[in-house]
């Protein structure tokens, strides 16, 4: 689905039949990575550097969906999933997201003291610009689980001094 | 006639002469509609608009003190039902035209003997945003005829008019270049159906008039003071640009 | 005055992966931004939030700057039995802010 709001048509349809959003699904405009990711994929970022302290996590079961174009930089929704099964002792225990231009790297931290029913997160972050995210899942047997994503963030048309 | 008379009525020809007529464009689109996926999944989704938070404070609110709005309303989805919908409106007590937000304050002070609310107080746009989401979902519909006409054409003319160091009018993004993009975005009709609304831009909730306010600086023109009568006045021909558009309250915008 | 929504299924059956979702009333401060006499707004961010279901805790969040303000989360919980979901957090100054909302199981 593109994200271009100028296909007017496509919007006028979309406004008539009144889509309602309902139980919190995401507009997805992007699912899993497009093409194999590897840890030379990461972001530099110091704090994500230091948590991984030299482990190397795997890619492919870990996914960010996000929009590839933010529309406002203050708030982008995003998905973190993981698919796959998880055998007893490879509990999912905590997910942590870090950005290289941000100027926390840290973003935010969820821990899991029971297995959550569904491997996701949803919410909505603030990106200081155009960069790479990442983040990890560590679940309880040790596994690192990685992903990125690339979000474009513009600036606004007109400057707002309200 | 002055030259900036000439000026203005040139500039009226040139920028819309149609709204002058009486609008003969095409079906008005509510901002929603222009803004990205993104946006619209926030809007269309209670557990999701951030906007919502402030209604749920004006509910609060609304019920709240020794003489609350309750208790000359009742319930609000009652009361105010069609209430947003029908505002801005030419007050006979305050013999002018006043929006939600005047209303609101009127009441506060002459019928529960409480301090007005600064405008753009987090209070009063809480407040403004539980009425005007009891009218969510019905035409926007206001009488500009009568008492309201002279405003009406005041607020006409200061559409059409060029203003600010950019020189330019509301009518020529609006009107003319609705559609169009710019840098990122694209151009809006510039409706405040979706007013009281959560910008992402601001991380709140703010008024159909911080709006307003907002596009002034946007072309650099000098901001005329919260609450002014031009700021109201602008808010009465806007939702009269509107008519039929829905009440999209609380909306959520970039 | 702490405002926070929650929103969950109206009733569920034992078993079930229910959805939680919840929208907190909180600016998110960056500690960047900067008031209108140029002095800087300090940063306060939701340190530490904890959501119980019943006797258990199921979410341990820390969210900082890089969250949008007036944070939504979506996540999961399995159904155990009827009771409540209790959320509390701490921000960086100190204030502490509550929610609560009843899941009603069934079988």
């Amino acid at each position: 689905m593109s994200d271009d709001v100028s296909s007017l048509p496509a919007l006028r349809s979309l406004a008539r039949r009144r889509v309602l959003v309902a139980g919190g699904a995401l507009v997805a405009l992007r699912a899993v990575p497009a093409r194999a990711q590897t840890a030379s994929e990461l972001p530099q970022v110091a704090a994500l550097a230091d948590d991984l302290a030299g482990r190397v996590p795997r890619f492919g079961r870990l996914s960010l969906v996000i929009p590839r174009l933010a529309d406002n930089g203050n708030a982008v929704p995003l998905r973190i999933a993981m698919s796959g099964l998880f055998p007893a002792g490879t509990e999912l225990k905590s997910i942590r997201l870090y950005s290289p231009k941000n100027p926390v790297a840290l973003m935010a931290r969820f821990d899991f003291p029971a297995p959550p029913a569904k491997p996701e997160v949803d919410m909505r972050v603030r990106l200081a610009g155009t960069q790479r995210i990442a983040a990890i899942a560590e679940l309880a047997n040790g596994e690192l689980h990685a992903a990125v994503a690339d979000v474009d963030v513009t600036i606004s048309a007109c400057l707002d001094g309200t | 006639m002055t030259p900036l008379d000439v000026a203005r009525a040139a500039g009226a020809a040139v920028l819309g002469i149609a709204l002058a007529a009486g609008a003969a464009w095409a079906a008005p689109r509510s901002g929603i509609d222009y803004a990205g996926a993104d946006v619209r999944a926030i809007q269309s989704d209670d557990a999701q608009n951030p906007g919502m938070l402030w209604v749920d404070r004006g509910r609060a609110l609304w019920s709240d003190g020794p003489r609350p709005c309750a208790s000359c309303h009742g319930d609000a989805a009652s009361s105010m039902k069609g209430v947003a919908a029908r505002h801005p409106a030419w007050s006979t007590a305050a013999r002018r035209v006043v929006d939600l937000e005047d209303r609101i304050n009127a009441c506060r002070v002459e019928r529960q003997q409480l301090p007005a609310f600064a405008r753009e107080s987090e209070d009063l746009n809480a407040l403004t945003a539980f009425v005007a989401t009891q009218s969510r979902g019905m035409p926007v519909a206001v009488d500009v005829t009568g008492l309201a006409q002279p405003a009406f054409e005041r607020a006409r003319d200061f559409y059409v008019a060029r203003r600010g160091q950019m020189n330019l009018a509301c009518a020529s993004c609006h009107v003319d270049n609705a559609g169009k993009r710019l840098l990122a975005e694209t151009i809006s009709e510039g409706h405040g159906n979706g007013y009281p609304a959560y910008r992402l831009e601001w991380q709140a909730v703010g008024s159909l008039q911080r709006r307003l306010r907002a596009c002034l600086f946007g072309i650099r023109a000098s901001l005329p003071p919260e609450g002014a009568d031009v700021l109201t006045e602008l808010e009465l021909y806007l939702a009269w640009r509107a008519s039929g558009l829905t009440v999209e309250a609380p909306g959520v915008r970039r | 005055m702490a405002f926070a929504r929650i929103q969950l299924p109206p009733s569920v059956k034992r078993g079930d992966a229910v959805e939680v979702r919840i929208s907190i009333r909180h600016p998110m401060e960056t500690g960047f931004r900067v008031d209108d006499d140029g002095r800087t707004i300090a940063r306060n961010t939701l340190k530490s939030l904890t959501c119980r279901y019943g006797d258990r805790e199921v979410l341990r969040a820390s969210l900082g700057s890089g969250i949008a303000a007036n944070p939504y989360l979506r996540f999961h919980i399995t159904a155990v039995a009827s009771g409540d979901l209790v959320f509390e957090w701490v921000d960086d100054a100190g204030e502490h802010g509550d929610a609560r909302a009843a899941l009603v199981v069934a079988g």
